[in-house]
Formats: structure tokens, sequence, C-alpha cells
């Protein structure tokens, strides 16, 4: 019985001081769309090293995930988003602070098996019969993008799978899954030698902007502000271009 | 029993239920009917309980042979067997559903073989989807089965072949009718793990209404977007679970002798 007292005892202890600030160290939480996932890990290392003790906390997920868990009252210091509704709705909930301003656009490709062996070259061969082609799900940003090029071109995809985030669709293609899946640019940058691209010049009518902002209610809104300016920066601009972003 | 018992059994008891209630409490009840009957709930509704169904029908009919083998056969390698079974139950279901793409999927070896051989392409399918649902509650028949059976001994099974009987008969007359309780509870479980599924699925089979987008992958989806239509395609997930363990195996889950 003492053994178990003393058990308990360490466990109440050490989760007290997990719930304890840590040293001197400041943390600010930044929640990111997951395309956002390579360059804002990098921004964030280059924020740490400007700004000794801050800790950057990367909350990755998709947007509307994260729009939620925000309106739900997670503490969360900026807001980063794949498109303009999931930060409107945020906006909506009364939880930004200022307005909300575009800090790069992407837009989507189509992501075929290295060397694009079944020969694809257009939207339109992605209709053809017998070929198996994955797209996201209508409401994620990346499947109303894909929904509307299909309003642009005219041609009417049967996809095998409505996926419900862009890296699950990039999955399909990358285990050979799936013939071919409409992706964006940054993530077939990021999947290197495992994908090949096949140009959709049609895309660029249908492009998401990326919206930042600062929360209101931030633990931290002065880090909050010069995070958000440090991806308007220079820094923050190459960072971007290098994964594969468009300037707004 | 001792009272102090009691204290550990509310808490148990809380962190079951009070999550539910807090679901019941965010429930928009004056969509919900709406929101279940609309046409994408329906299919994925449909689509669940059937693959659902199969599934354990699959877990049966795989999972006594095998429970058997593990219970009473003997050696080193049984032993190991025992505990590779209970694999799908630590792997995490994305992983489980990624390890069936690469047996399965165009470029795992059994699916390379299918395509070549017979033309036939499983992930995407309806079929994927069982399968899925298959490998992730197989574990919880043959659990259930093994333990009743272990707990049971061999000695009827013993005394059966003394006096004649062959191994079939031994099997058909005596094994089977012995497990037959825990089969009652091993195929609920089975069947509400089954209908649980989601990250196996999602990762193997896809997601397409009618097709592969069970009623936890259409709630996965809506939770994105919409928490009120999601909220309430749970509450109906969950009341159709209840509902089959009900009416299915009513003494089921007492694991009583019938």
């Amino acid at each position: 019985m003492r053994g178990v007292r003393a058990a308990l005892a360490a466990t109440v202890l050490a989760a007290a001081s997990a719930c304890a600030p840590a040293g001197e160290g400041t943390a600010l939480t930044v929640f990111a769309a997951a395309s956002l996932t390579d360059s804002f890990g990098a921004l964030a290392e280059r924020f740490e090293a400007d700004h000794a003790g801050v800790d950057v906390r990367l909350n990755l997920a998709g947007s509307a995930r994260l729009a939620q868990q925000i309106q739900e009252g997670a503490p969360a210091d900026v807001y980063a988003s794949a498109n303009e509704r999931t930060m409107r709705e945020v906006a909506a909930a009364g939880r930004v602070e200022g307005e909300p301003r575009t800090f790069a656009t992407n837009r989507l490709t189509i992501a075929v098996a290295p060397g694009n062996p079944l020969g694809i070259e257009s939207f339109a061969d992605l209709a053809e019969p017998g070929l198996t082609v994955v797209v996201c799900a209508p409401p994620v940003p990346c499947g109303s993008a894909a929904e509307e090029i299909e309003r642009i071109t005219g041609v009417t995809l049967r996809p095998a799978s409505e996926e419900q985030n862009v890296k699950a669709v990039l999955t399909k293609v990358r285990t050979g899954e799936a013939d071919a899946g409409l992706v964006y640019v940054t993530d077939v940058l990021s999947a290197g030698q495992e994908v090949a691209e096949v140009e959709l010049p049609e895309a660029a009518r249908a492009s998401n902007d990326y919206p930042v902002a600062v929360l209101k209610d931030a633990a931290e809104p002065e880090l909050a502000r010069e995070f958000r300016d440090f991806v308007f920066s220079d820094v923050g601009r190459q960072e971007l271009l290098r994964a594969g972003f468009g300037a707004p | 029993m001792p009272r102090v018992l009691w204290f550990p059994a509310a808490l148990a008891l809380a962190l079951v239920l009070l999550p539910v209630a807090g679901l019941l409490v965010r429930t928009d009840y004056a969509r919900l009917p709406e929101l279940i009957t609309s046409p994408a709930s329906l299919n994925a509704l449909r689509l669940s309980l059937v693959t659902a169904l199969l599934s354990t029908v699959l877990c049966v009919l795989l999972g006594v042979p095998l429970a058997v083998v593990l219970a009473r056969a003997g050696g080193r390698a049984v032993r190991l067997l025992r505990a590779v079974v209970l694999l799908p139950l630590v792997l995490p279901p994305v992983v489980g559903g990624l390890a069936l793409l690469f047996l399965l999927g165009r470029n795992g070896f059994l699916g390379y073989l299918l395509d070549v051989v017979a033309g036939v392409r499983v992930p995407f399918t309806t079929a994927a989807v069982v399968v899925a649902q298959t490998f992730v509650a197989m574990p919880f028949l043959v659990v259930s089965l093994e333990g009743a059976l272990r707990g049971a001994g061999d000695r009827f099974e013993r005394v059966a072949a003394t006096l004649g009987a062959r191994p079939w008969t031994v099997f058909r007359r005596v094994t089977v009718p012995l497990l037959l309780p825990a089969l009652g509870s091993g195929a609920v479980l089975s069947f509400a793990r089954a209908l649980g599924e989601f990250g196996a699925t999602i990762t193997f089979a896809g997601s397409l209404e009618g097709v592969t987008r069970t009623l936890p992958v259409e709630i996965y989806q809506r939770a994105e977007t919409d928490v009120d239509s999601a909220v309430a395609l749970a509450l109906l997930l969950i009341v159709v679970a209840v509902v089959v363990i009900a009416v299915a195996r009513p003494r089921a889950l007492e694991g009583v002798r019938s």
C-alpha cells in the first residue's frame, strides 16, 4: 500500500511540474496548415535563433480542423490557414485580432508516378476510363480547388477516392495505388523523387490564398505580431518561395 | 466485494459515460432528423452495416479454427503465434492500413499477383473495407474464444476421443458447443470493432460515397467542416451499435451459458 501511495504521489508531482512553465523560456503557439509543415518549420527555427529563450510550438493540421480547435478555445497565438474560408470562420467567431493578411498562394497540380509511365499530359487525360485518380473531398480546400478546375475545364473526374487531406492523396500516389492525384505544387516539391508532376496550367485560375492572423487573447501578443511580420519579411518570403508557394 | 472498489468503479464508469453525455449535450436536435436522413448519411449507414456484418462472418469462419488451434496445439511456435495474433490490437490502425496496402495493393506481392492472374484490384473497393475491418476485429474474437477454451480445459475432448469419437466429431459435438457462449460475446465485440473501424479503412480502401465511405469515415470527414452534422452521425452510430448488440445477443456480453 505504501508503494502505491508513493507511486501516486510521484505521479501527482510529475503532473504538477509538467504544467509549470519551463524555466524562463516563453512559448509561442502557432497553428499552421499542414501544407506549411516544411516552410513554417524552417521559419520557426530561424525565429527561435533570433529570439533567445523563445520556443515556437507548431500545431500542424488541416486548416478546417485548426479553425475548429481555435473556435473551441484552443490556446493559440498565431493562425496561418490554407484558404480564406477557414480564416473567415475564425474571424466570425471573434478570435482574430485586426485584419488577416495573405502571405502566400498555392495551386493544384497533377502528381503521377516517377517518369510518368502512363503518359498523362493534361487534366482531360485524368477522365480516361481505367485510370485510378484520387482527389481531396469537396469540403476541404484542395477538394474545392479541384471542383473549381473541373468547372473551368468542363472535364468531370470519376475519382476512386475522395481523401480527407492533400497528404493522403499524395500517399496514394506515392504507394502506387493511384495513377494520378491532384495535390498542391508544394506537395510535389516536398515529395522529391517519389512522384513526378504533370503541369496543370488551368490551376492558376483556382489558386488558394494563405492568410495569417494574430489571435485575440494570445498569451504572447507581442511575440505573435513579431512572428506574423517575420512571415512577411525577406527571410519568410525566401522560405515560402523555396517550398514552392507563390507570392500574394 | 470490498466497498472501496466502488470508488474506482464509479470513476471508470464516468470515464466511459461522460464523454458520451458530452456528445448528447452538443447534439443539435432540431437538425438531427434532417442530418441523419440525408442520402450521404444513409449510404454510409447501409455500407457500414453490410461491411461490419460480412466482417463478423469472416471473423467467425476464420477465427474459430484459429482459436482452437492456438488453444489446443502445443509448442513454442504456437506460443509465439498467440502474441502475433494480437498485433492488430497494438498497431495504430493507419499502420494496419498501410500494411494491408503493402500486401494487397497494386505493388504488394499478393496484390500484384491478383492483378496479373485474375485482374482483381482490391484497394478502393468495398471488399477492401471488409478486409480492413476483419483485420482489426479478428483478435477480439480469437482472444475471447481461446481464453474460454483454455479455461474449460480439454478433458471433455479427451474423454470423447477415448470413447471412439473421430477428431471431426469431437470438434463438432464437444469443442463447438463449449465455445458457443464465448462465440456470442466474441462475435459482438468483433462486430462493434468492425463498425467503428476507421483508420485502416481510410488508408487501405479510401473514401468514396456508397463504395468505401463507411459511417466512421463519413463522420471524420464532416468533423472537419460541420461539427453538428458529425455529432449527429456519431449519435446514429452509437444507437445502431447498441441496438444491434441488444437484438443480436441480449445475453452475449454477460458470457453466461445459454
